[in-house]
């Protein structure tokens, strides 16, 4: 069995900024990942962050990734890509299924004094008559294929959901060449940042909210041919009579994130229902640290919230494992998490933060009101 | 209509909340507007100045707030603005004729000179634009900044143009 001092699983924001600052410190880090090459979805985000100035916002996704990608590979830290962990075990346990150079695969176990889980989170699917055409994806898939392959998946597309996800890939596919006829919404409000749906709206796209999808025709040959839409009333019911069809090829759907916190109940951390931070999540102290010692969790597989919290999120966790692996002293770990802790509160404030404060001011209560927290 | 379900201003509104720049100011020359009014974690407006024009400060959920006097109008934070919520207006452009410049990521950009259909915030057709500048300095991190200019009346509404899709269709006009 391979014994390591810290791994992490899933090399998206949260994962690189776990290894980078434990790596800083000499910590030995493991980094798994089950992609061809590391950084999660930040190779998506070809826009510009919001955030702090101070912290690389205003910088693109994409930037971001390359830079933490060769900060990890710069100090030393081990990667395993085309590398699934297939189990968590008691006491710290690692299945993983490894790509070895030759690209042959080989089932390895590894006995982690740390673990950080940065799985992350998958998009939420809607059921509508006619979705399982193809030409209806998922908003993050349509975002793969055009900023990761460069295929455009469609001519005409009609997008599901207003958050931000919604909101900037829809940005995207235009900026892709393709035609966005429509954003539909059934909230009465846009969900995500004003900001990016004025950006989409000055280019064209006509936002419908308070609509829902009805239908996608076409046939399971050529695919989607065209989408209904139809207004919803108070109760969310479709009004019959107001439906619009739109000539389309693809229907894209943001109908929100879920936290991929199955690794996490397998060791059995214990978790709370939290809508806001979308469902299931394990509960942290502030540490990041999960009521499984040892095991952090960081990121979307905590709370589905965004980039700059994933990136400070997994700094907390690498730098609270390098102190209590004694590479670095108490006093300057405690200056160190105090700064980000102060930093990842104020991307939590306004209206669109408050709420995720709260909620994960929650996480951390239910921490400390767990009496018999699995040692 | 508004900010909830738009996620824009109207120009009339933002005057409202103080968050347009004065006629006053507008004789002097080019000046920002920025249409940020949501409290979001982002400031880099705030640094992109070298003027000391933009305020954020802390916490950074803090709307923006423009110095007039110490804008110069010279369109940094148009292109380091994450929402695209930026634009500078040049009111004393020429005697009939004013300019809006806004950033533009698209493959396809217009020239100098090209003939462009301006468009307001909902991307509605207003009236035909000149694009007199395009501005692709590497400092903008591919942001391209294009500048059109209007007749004045309708300069507080255009706040873009319809997205070329052919390198043919600005030339054909």
């Amino acid at each position: 069995m391979n014994k390591r001092e810290m791994v992490i699983i899933g090399g998206g924001p949260a994962g690189l900024t776990a290894a980078i600052e434990a790596a800083k410190r000499n910590v030995d880090v493991l980094l798994i990942d089950e992609s061809i090459k590391p950084g999660g979805q930040l190779f998506k985000q070809i826009h510009k962050f919001f955030g702090s100035s101070a912290h690389r916002s205003g910088t693109r996704g994409i930037d971001i990734g390359k830079d933490l990608v060769a900060e990890a590979d710069q100090l030393g830290v081990d990667l395993w890509l085309n590398s699934v962990v297939s189990g968590l075990f008691k006491e710290k346990n690692i299945a993983v299924e490894r790509q070895l150079e030759d690209g042959s695969k080989k089932m390895e176990k590894i006995e982690a004094e740390k673990i950080v889980i940065a799985t992350g989170a998958s998009e939420n699917a809607i059921n509508f008559e006619g979705w399982t055409l193809p030409g209806v994806m998922g908003a993050g898939a349509a975002q793969t294929m055009i900023n990761v392959h460069r295929v455009l998946p469609g001519e005409k597309v009609l997008m599901i959901g207003s958050g931000n996800v919604g909101l900037i890939v829809s940005y995207q596919l235009l900026q892709s060449g393709a035609d966005v006829v429509g954003l539909v919404e059934a909230a009465p409000s846009i969900g995500g940042y004003g900001v990016h749906a004025a950006k989409i709206e000055r280019a064209g796209v006509p936002i419908f909210t308070r609509h829902t999808i009805v239908e996608a025709k076409g046939d399971e040959k050529t695919g989607v041919k065209s989408a209904v839409i139809a207004e919803v009333d108070k109760n969310w019911e479709i009004i019959t009579g107001t439906e619009k069809e739109f000539e389309v090829d693809v229907i894209t759907i943001a109908a929100g994130l879920k936290p991929l916190g199955e690794l996490a109940n397998m060791h059995g951390c214990q978790k709370s229902y939290i809508p806001e931070l979308g469902g299931w999540v394990p509960i942290h102290n502030e540490n990041m640290e999960s009521t499984c010692e040892g095991i952090y969790v960081v990121g979307d597989v905590t709370g589905v919230e965004e980039a700059n919290t994933a990136l400070e999120e997994g700094r907390l966790a690498g730098i609270d494992a390098a102190l209590k692996l004694n590479y670095i002293d108490e006093s300057e770990a405690n200056n160190i998490k105090d700064e980000i802790r102060k930093r990842v509160n104020g991307l939590r404030l306004g209206p669109f933060g408050e709420k995720r404060l709260k909620a994960k001011e929650r996480l951390i209560e239910d921490y400390q009101n767990l009496s018999n927290i699995v040692k | 209509m508004g900010l909830s379900d738009k996620g824009f201003l109207s120009t009339e509104e933002l005057k409202k909340r103080g968050r347009y720049p004065s006629e006053e100011r507008f004789k002097k020359g080019p000046v920002a507007i920025i249409e940020c009014s949501q409290e979001i974690p982002c400031n880099p407006c705030e640094s992109s100045c070298n003027f000391g024009a933009i305020n954020v400060g802390k916490p950074i959920t803090n709307l923006p707030e423009l110095n007039e006097k110490k804008c110069t109008g010279c369109g940094l934070c148009v292109a380091a603005c994450p929402g695209l919520a930026i634009f500078v207006i040049d009111k004393t452009f020429s005697e009939n004729l004013s300019t809006v410049s806004f950033p533009y990521e698209y493959p396809i950009l217009p020239e100098k000179g090209d003939k462009v259909d301006a468009v307001d915030r909902e991307g509605k057709y207003v009236c035909k634009g000149q694009v007199t500048k395009v501005m692709t300095s590497k400092a903008f991190d591919k942001t391209p900044v294009v500048t059109i200019s209007v007749p004045d009346n309708h300069i507080d509404n255009v706040r873009g143009m319809a997205l070329l899709r052919k390198k043919e269709e600005a030339k054909s006009e």
